[in-house]
């Protein structure tokens, strides 16, 4: 009996050693991402493994809005938060202006010291009101022209009758549709989305000052708009809504011939959007000596996680090493906000699905022209309001003066009183 | 206060009485309360918490991203700003268009299908209710994603169809060029839109509808209608003064679920406009304009504004529509 006795309490004895020496080795970092940027991470975890076999890595990847939605709410409650947060650009000055994630810039981080080593506007878009630095930048979208090579060499135009100026680029829309009644555009908003996010200035945001003044009634709307509602009234573009079925459908079968968006949409063409048209296309600079940032995603820590330091350990791993972002750019056509990686020779490698073409120099090229342009917590609510007027613009003939003047007041109602 | 526990005299009795054994709960008596405790406690969590929290909320500025500690006290501000703003009132005049073009068919077609598959379908009666049903049960993503699909402009088979009638020709002539197009129609116009959302949801509920007339009808004791016969009513007589009346109770019912669910309307627009509303925010319902206010604009307060005034008149909708069936009985 007592034999027994004893070996149960040392069994138990050793069980709870056991556990504890567990709980001690393997610490789990959870990282919450979204796809397609969570291959990241799945690339990473066995690669991260083997550095540091104590540490257990547990992705946790929702469809892009319920992430963000479930980290809104989970920032809310400051309850069931990751360790390792995935932001996009486009929540990335909300959540920065939060103040829920940690600060970067302060120790034990110090990640100011990292800011040289990346692309110059990525640091600026993760900064908050309060000079924190909330995040730190995984990958950019240079913003890029796609276009049929095929179907301009039919209507006779060249790569530089697309990029020369606006007009050029109308111009060749114009005579692409007389030659094979192919679509310049998928959609006039493209140009007024690529137009307010060219010429920009350092430190200038797109819809809003860094004093959270409103730039919609300006000039540089004023100008987007129009090069819009030219090309919808020339009947450049197919109406067609980004994302949606027709518009893989339009690439597809050859019914638009350019399309400007992030370099990473190169990726999004070869894997599903339109496969078939593999060789026709091929990557410029945007028209009119443009340069825009069209995408790209951080890594935040929020303040209640439970494993702030592996967290942060884990963010260096993903952003500061090169192979780590070589791999991705690989994998997921995420293009490197590291500069060390923008150097690889990966970058001089041709690109099968643009002809041979080594775009990716190209696109460095934009990365480092591209301002550092704030972001704002209300750049979405600002967006929708802009897009709803530009319809009504392009739909309903509505005056562009009207309509800039009605999202500026619109745009005042709903941010102002929030402030 | 004049009447103290002291001066009571139940409480005297009982401070006089020697204490009693307090009697241990046998088993039978307190398992009913554990039993029964999932619904409490689940009801207490995701219920009553949400909406007391939300009624707390609609009187706050919250961006939740800052945390419960940003939370600011503002009164009624919200509601006046709801109620003057015109995104609100547009996205309300939507909602009840949808409500009405969608929701009165399905009541006019429900009830005489019902009757119909009722009287003549004895024997296939179940098959073809499951497949009017069908619809209900489907998911509304995979349903929303199909209607795109099929009112897609240049690749749709609504437009295949339409312009394949308008451009039929004989002898080099369109005789039905002047009523159907001849070109595809972009249905995503905002004209439009609300005839498309329209269409899906009344293609949606309409088979539920039927179920629910359709296990009223089985009700109605079939020897009225034997009287009727042998007195002479036509099977038409037979419907107006028989199965009208007597439905009424489930019509009264179903319309009561059909305004709480139309005003409620949310899947179907949201993906049949990918969540923005649509050209000129025109197929944009209450209850979109409530969630875009809450996760676009972060603006947690407003939405939960938005969230009483929409139960607010859900219910006015409701008690008007109990007047209408009551009045006439």
């Amino acid at each position: 009996m007592t034999v027994t006795h004893r070996l149960t309490r040392i069994a138990f004895g050793l069980s709870f050693g056991l556990a504890f020496a567990c709980a001690q080795a393997a610490t789990t970092v959870t990282v919450a991402s979204f796809p397609s940027f969570d291959e990241a991470v799945k690339a990473a975890i066995p690669l991260y493994k083997k550095a540091h076999p104590d540490v257990e890595i547990k992705l946790v990847s929702l469809a892009f809005g319920d992430h963000h939605n479930a980290m809104t709410t989970a920032l809310a409650t400051g309850t069931n938060l990751p360790d390792v947060m995935a932001v996009e650009v486009g929540f990335i000055g909300k959540f920065a202006e939060s103040g829920g994630l940690e600060d970067l810039s302060k120790a034990p981080y110090s990640a100011m010291q990292y800011q040289n080593k990346f692309a110059k506007f990525t640091f600026p878009q993760a900064t908050g009101g309060v000079g924190n630095v909330a995040a730190m930048p995984a990958d950019i979208g240079p913003g890029a022209l796609f276009y049929r090579k095929d179907l301009l060499e039919k209507a006779g135009i060249s790569e530089g009758d697309l990029t020369k100026s606006w007009d050029s680029f109308l111009e060749s829309g114009k005579k692409l549709k007389a030659a094979s009644g192919t679509y310049l555009l998928s959609n006039a908003v493209d140009l007024k989305d690529i137009y307010i996010r060219t010429g920009l200035k350092d430190g200038e945001g797109i819809y809003f000052d860094s004093k959270g003044k409103v730039l919609v009634n300006s000039p540089r709307f004023a100008k987007a708009f129009e090069l819009a509602k030219a090309a919808r009234t020339a009947g450049l573009d197919a109406k067609i809504a980004a994302w949606s079925p027709e518009w893989s459908e339009g690439f597809k079968r050859n019914q638009v011939a350019t399309q400007m968006m992030g370099a990473w949409l190169a990726g999004h063409f070869a894997q599903w959007l339109a496969p078939n048209t593999k060789g026709n296309w091929r990557s410029a600079q945007l028209p009119n000596g443009g340069f825009a940032s069209w995408g790209g995603s951080f890594y935040a820590i929020p303040k209640a996680a439970a494993n702030k330091k592996e967290a942060w350990e884990f963010i260096k791993f993903m952003t500061l090493n090169k192979d780590m972002q070589i791999e991705a750019f690989r994998k997921l056509d995420a293009f490197p906000a590291l500069i060390e990686a923008q150097n690889d020779p990966f970058l001089d490698q041709p690109i099968e699905f643009l002809g041979g073409q080594k775009a990716r120099q190209l696109w460095k090229v934009a990365a480092d022209k591209i301002p550092a342009v704030a972001v704002d917590k209300f750049d979405g609510t600002a967006q929708d309001i802009v897009n709803a007027e530009l319809d009504k613009v392009l739909e309903q003939n509505k005056d562009i003066k009207t309509a800039l003047a009605d999202a500026q007041t619109q745009i005042e109602k709903r941010v102002r009183r929030k402030k | 206060m004049s009447v103290t526990s002291s001066d009571s005299p139940a409480a005297s009795e009982l401070a006089a009485s020697p204490p009693r054994r307090r009697r241990k709960l046998q088993a039978w008596e307190w398992a009913p309360y554990v039993f029964i405790s999932p619904f409490f406690i689940l009801f207490l969590v995701f219920g009553l918490f949400p909406l007391l929290f939300s009624m707390w909320l609609a009187f706050q500025t919250w961006d939740p991203s800052t945390g419960l500690q940003g939370m600011e006290w503002v009164g009624i501000e919200n509601f006046k700003f709801v109620l003057e703003d015109d995104w609100f009132q547009k996205s309300l005049y939507n909602t009840f268009w949808i409500a009405i073009v969608s929701g009165l068919p399905q009541h006019l077609v429900a009830i005489p299908l019902a009757y119909f598959a009722h009287t003549y379908l004895r024997k296939h009666r179940n098959a073809v209710v499951g497949v009017y049903f069908l619809p209900f049960i489907t998911s509304t993503v995979a349903i929303a994603l199909v209607w795109n699909s099929l009112f897609s402009r240049d690749f749709g088979v609504i437009n295949m169809a339409l312009t394949s009638i308008g451009n039929f020709s004989i002898a080099g002539l369109h005789p039905l060029a002047w009523l159907f197009p001849t070109t595809n129609v972009d249905w995503a116009q905002p004209q439009y839109t609300k005839w498309m959302i329209s269409s899906l949801v009344f293609w949606r509920y309409v088979g539920w509808n039927t179920v629910l007339y359709l296990s009223a009808l089985q009700t109605i004791p079939r020897d009225l209608y034997e009287a009727a016969t042998i007195d002479g009513a036509s099977s038409r007589q037979q419907f107006w003064h028989i199965t009208v009346p007597l439905l009424r109770p489930m019509m009264f019912f179903a319309v009561t679920l059909t305004i709480i669910g139309n005003l409620q309307l949310f899947e179907e627009p949201f993906i049949i406009t990918g969540g923005t509303g649509g050209i000129n925010q025109a197929g944009k319902t209450a209850a979109m304009h409530m969630y875009n206010t809450a996760f676009v604009d972060s603006d947690f307060g407003t939405a939960s504004a938005v969230a009483w005034i929409l139960f607010v008149i859900i219910g006015l909708m409701t008690w008007a529509n109990n007047k209408f069936f009551a009045q006439k009985d």
